[in-house]
């Protein structure tokens, strides 16, 4: 029987991966080849360093109604640099993204307007300028989707969002650290 | 003691036990062969005619040995040239180390003479690639090319070397032990509890009334034979094989169905799709294999047992996927397995094989003047009595082997499976003869395969390889003109070939060349073939638009194939069903 892959197992359409991988040359170029290769969609994909310098961490986000999110997990692995994968979907976790907003402002009324704004989804203006004024707004993306919408009607000039990290609560996850082997180098690990 | 990056390659090849390299050299990888030319008496070096066939050839002598297979070539087009190989080698898990040339590090970007991003082009077709660009890497690199070529889902792995690193030096101590952090040969899927999945998998054969396994090439992989054994001798459970599974079980045991898929046995089709449950045992699902996945396995459970997680779900859902390796997982299921003869499956299993007699050409009386393949491989495995190594191309001639060659040896058929690389045969049986040379080796291909490969023959006579090949020669590409006969109307666009007079070409590199076109003659030039010591060329013109059946039709279900009709001779025998 033909595997429904649209049909993903939980009902969250958005699922969110946490990857470790090796920090080093060319290994956003795998994770990246392997998406087009495998014909999987990604929503976003946001790197960055972590506490230890030979680690850089992936959050990604996979749109579970088109792509079967355990076989990105299961795909990932297979890369030789990739430490770690979980999916923190259904972990209680805090999931964030920032967005910095460029908005029109057309007087002086407006710019209090949108500063009032801001104030109410407790982000922030960060740059401003004759007619036009930058908000920087951290939180989930129905956060970011609202601001937004509330500050189109002033005319939003400029967008950028950096997609979703993820962090679970609690201890640290440390379970890559424990699957850490060392193989014999003539070995035939079976 | 301090080495230049190119010893320490070939230290490193010694002290992985890869003396033998198929190569070709060039600018960016001089270093390293002048290097060799101080490792010649432990070292043998196969110079072959186009790196491709270094690929292929280093594939083939894994599979044949059991090793990891090496192949080396310079930077820019020496690299591409490997890319089918490498694609070969991953598509079927092969273990292979291909270590290239690059240009020297301060010049890596500027598109330089002969400079081509090597390990961005072979990303998707290597299990993992490397450029190293400091000597102190080289060594940790090289073992770790070795381990992860040949461990978990074994594989190619690419080693880009600058000019520069393979010149320096450093003081060198052998790698014994490789640290990844990464890496992990076997990697399960999260939560998986063992005992549960055994006992759930256990389960499901102990109350299944028509069981099958479908045994892959992981059983070879992990050398599970006996196991498999073991299991189908205690629950009475027909096997049906992949093609790369061909061999995993001798195929005169009495429950090896043999070769499933497009052009597997009508009844070991109908067997699957009767099948209550399917045990898939080191093998992936590939398209071949299942015919129309929507019509796959639609009334019967499927039991998944595979080393890479990321195939378990990928093509068929699993009721019970297992990850592990496959000798493990049979070894410790076996206790759980209850005794079983599924007498009354097999019986009707038995009726649906007699109808598959019926329609054998071999079982027809044709005249002595009529040449078909099925005769040449029939021929080939009796004068062999089947003990022999083959090494096939890819298209028709691969397809009537496994029919017509009756497997009772481990890895016996070297064969393309998952990319289907024609002008692998003859390469593969260099590879294949280097591997076993005590080994009678036949290369078999279609006039279409050999003609990409023949410049392979002057390396055959150069390392003075006692191979046997048969070229069958209908003067078509024959599985494309099949293809253009079943589903565009017979218009036979581009596959009509001209070939040369092949006895000369072989007499022009110094080899003995044979010809036969009746049966008669066939029978002649094989025994002639395996008396003469040294490599023969033997062809055989055999009816040019004879189709391969039982087929599974694309889009159809692995059941509704179409078939020979019985005796349906002397009135055209692709008559279709």
């Amino acid at each position: 029987m033909l595997v429904d892959h649209a049909a993903a197992r939980h009902n969250q359409q958005k699922h969110t991966l946490v990857a470790l991988v090796e920090n080093k040359p060319g290994v956003l170029n795998r994770v990246a080849s392997l998406f087009r290769r495998r014909n999987f969609n990604i929503d976003s994909l946001a790197v960055g360093t972590t506490d230890d310098p030979n680690v850089s961490r992936m959050t990604i986000v996979v749109d579970a109604s088109r792509t079967n999110a355990d076989l990105v997990e299961r795909n990932l692995y297979k890369l030789v640099n990739v430490i770690d994968v979980q999916d923190v979907t259904h972990l209680p976790s805090v999931v964030r993204e920032l967005a910095l907003i460029k908005v029109h402002v057309a007087s002086t009324i407006k710019r209090s307007e949108i500063k009032h704004v801001t104030d109410m989804f407790q982000s922030r203006v960060v740059d401003v300028n004759k007619d036009s004024l930058i908000v920087e707004v951290t939180g989930e993306e129905e956060k970011v989707d609202s601001i937004l919408s509330v500050l189109e009607e002033y005319g939003i000039m400029e967008v950028v969002r950096t997609g979703r990290i993820a962090m679970v609560r609690g201890a640290a996850r440390d379970a890559h650290e424990q699957d850490d082997m060392v193989f014999s180098g003539n070995g035939r690990a079976n | 003691m301090k080495l230049t990056g190119a010893q320490i390659i070939w230290e490193t090849l010694l002290q992985q036990d890869a003396r033998l390299v198929f190569g070709y050299p060039g600018g960016a990888i001089l270093p390293t062969y002048d290097a060799l030319y101080d490792y010649q008496d432990r070292i043998r070096h196969v110079l072959v005619r186009h790196e491709e066939n270094a690929a292929l050839a280093a594939d083939a002598y894994a599979r044949a040995t059991g090793k990891v297979g090496v192949c080396m070539a310079t930077s820019g087009p020496g690299a591409t040239n490997l890319v089918t190989g490498l694609a070969n080698a991953m598509m079927d898990s092969s273990p292979v180390v291909a270590i290239t040339g690059q240009v020297a590090s301060h010049l890596v970007g500027t598109d330089a003479f002969q400079e081509t991003d090597v390990t961005g082009v072979t990303l998707p077709v290597t299990k993992h690639n490397y450029l190293v660009m400091d000597i102190e890497e080289l060594p940790e690199v090289l073992a770790e090319a070795f381990y992860v070529a040949r461990s978990g889902r074994p594989g190619p792995v690419l080693v880009d070397i600058c000019k520069d690193v393979q010149q320096k030096s450093m003081e060198y101590t052998p790698v014994t032990s490789v640290q990844m952090r990464g890496y992990r040969a076997v990697k399960p899927m999260h939560k998986q509890d063992m005992p549960a999945l055994l006992q759930s998998a256990a389960d499901l054969i102990n109350s299944a009334k028509r069981p099958v396994i479908l045994a892959g090439q992981g059983i070879k992989a992990g050398g599970a034979h006996g196991e498999l054994c073991e299991l189908i001798n205690k629950a009475g459970i027909p096997v049906a094989t992949t093609l790369l599974g061909i061999g995993v079980l001798s195929e005169d045991h009495p429950l090896n169905l043999r070769m499933m898929g497009m052009h597997g046995e009508a009844y070991v089709n109908m067997a699957i799709a009767k099948a209550d449950l399917l045990i898939a045992l080191g093998m992936r699902f590939d398209d071949r294999v299942t015919g129309n996945l929507a019509q796959y396995a639609k009334n019967s459970r499927v039991i998944h047992v595979d080393i890479d997680a990321a195939e378990i779900g990928k093509n068929v859902r699993a009721d019970v996927g297992i990850v592990g390796n496959v000798k493990q997982v049979l070894q410790e299921m076996m206790p759980l397995i209850s005794n079983s003869s599924h007498r009354d499956w097999l019986a009707a299993i038995n009726e649906w094989h007699e109808d598959t007699r019926s329609r054998d050409v071999l079982n027809q009386d044709l005249p002595d003047e009529m040449l078909l393949a099925p005769h040449v491989i029939r021929a080939i495995w009796e004068a062999t009595k089947g003990e022999c190594t083959i090494a096939t191309d890819v298209g028709q001639h691969q397809m009537w082997e496994t029919q017509y060659f009756q497997h009772i040896r481990n890895n016996q058929l070297l064969t393309s499976g998952g990319l289907g690389t024609m002008g692998f045969g003859l390469p593969a049986s260099i590879g294949a003869k280097l591997g076993r040379p005590d080994d009678e080796v036949w290369a078999v291909a279609g006039d279409g395969g050999f003609q990409m490969s023949i410049p392979e023959l002057a390396t055959i006579v150069q390392e003075k390889l006692n191979i046997k090949i048969a070229i069958v020669n209908n003067h078509f590409l024959g599985m494309v003109r099949q293809w253009q006969d079943l589903m565009h109307n017979k218009r036979y666009s581009q596959t009509q070939m001209w070939t040369p007079n092949f006895q000369k070409l072989a007499e022009a590199y110094g080899i003995l060349g044979l010809r036969a076109a009746s049966q008669t003659e066939m029978r002649r030039i094989i025994d002639q073939a395996r008396a003469h010591d040294g490599p023969v060329l033997c062809e055989f013109v055999v009816e040019p638009e004879m189709n391969v059946f039982p087929m599974v039709m694309p889009g159809k279900a692995l059941d509704e194939m179409a078939r020979r009709e019985p005796a349906a001779l002397g009135t055209g025998m692709d008559g279709v069903k």
